[in-house]
């Protein structure tokens, strides 16, 4: 299996990314510089988190307009899985492969903490490995998490099973004061209609092996290996 | 052609920098201040003489890029 890795420039969680798919899940990765137009060979493709283009003008409205994007999109309406990670996520939204955008954190902090979020639907190549409900110890690391979309969008996201994860309590209660960045309906991670690209705000790569204390994060990409197995 | 585009949030969005700004300048004596909301503002130079070709340019740029119509709007002024 091949995991393709976008890198653009100012992204910073590739490595980690990179690492944990390769030496932790034991999978081939393939870096892949922004200015490529091809993902030939690649069986997902990972956005990972940074501060693509240094965030001028708005998260992730540069980098939308790389040229491995245009095959991004092409790899995303043929089917194939597309992760997201915090900046990743931004720049989905961007790229209009997610609904919706990010507001600044409503506290206007940047937050870096551990975050408990709540799988919402445990039956998406993204997910498979979790339980529907189980809570997972995610870290996030961003100022611009506070997800927002007009009324009509948030309610088909509602309906179709779209919120995948959902900031809570350590015992699984989706409460205002659950969520750190004043996302609108505690959001963390959506995925599309079609279900096969996913964003999300909180860091998996970030706590995948248990020298680091927390291996959580490893459920969501383990999710993705074993995801492709059953396509 | 000088364009000055202004990238403002859009009435009923949240901005969070407006009211620390608001707050910081409760604090500071200015009592009377309500409802500040915080921009982008942005000039470009244009090769381009003819004004509506120039309006649907810079038109283009901000629906494409300098704006995010999800929350912001956008306006600008043409100087020749």
């Amino acid at each position: 299996m091949n995991i393709g890795v976008v890198v653009f420039p100012g992204s910073n969680c590739d490595h980690d990314c990179q690492h944990v798919f390769k030496d932790v899940l034991g999978q081939d990765v393939t870096m892949i510089w922004h200015k490529e137009t091809s993902l030939a060979g690649v069986d997902a493709v990972i956005l990972p988190g940074g501060f693509s283009y240094g965030d001028y003008l708005r998260t992730g409205a540069i980098a939308r307009f790389s040229p491995v994007m245009n095959a991004v999109k092409e790899f995303a309406s043929g089917g194939g899985l597309v992760l997201g990670i915090c900046n990743g996520f931004q720049i989905l939204l961007e790229a209009g492969l997610l609904p919706g955008t990010m507001l600044r954190n409503k506290s206007l902090h940047f937050i870096c903490r551990e975050t408990c979020v709540k799988v919402e639907n445990a039956a998406t190549p993204f997910t498979n490995v979790c339980r529907s409900g189980q809570v997972l110890k995610i870290p996030i690391a961003h100022a611009d998490g506070n997800y927002y979309t007009d009324p009509v969008t948030l309610a088909g996201l509602q309906a179709n099973a779209q919120i995948i994860f959902r900031y809570c309590t350590a015992d699984g209660k989706v409460t205002p004061e659950a969520c750190p960045n004043g996302s609108l309906d505690n959001i963390a991670g959506i995925r599309n209609a079609e279900g096969n690209v996913l964003g999300m705000m909180p860091h998996p790569e970030r706590c995948a092996e248990s020298v680091l204390g927390n291996e959580d994060g490893r459920a969501v990409l383990s999710s993705i290996v074993e995801g492709i197995k059953k396509v | 052609m000088k364009a000055k585009i202004h990238v403002t949030l859009k009435q009923g969005i949240l901005d969070p920098q407006g009211k620390a700004i608001e707050h910081a300048l409760d604090s500071l004596g200015f009592k009377n201040v309500a409802n500040v909301r915080v921009g982008k503002y942005m000039e470009l130079d244009l090769d381009q003489n003819d004004r509506t070709k120039a309006e649907a340019e810079i038109k283009g740029m901000c629906e494409k890029l300098l704006a995010n119509t999800i929350i912001e709007e956008y306006r600008y002024e043409l100087q020749s």
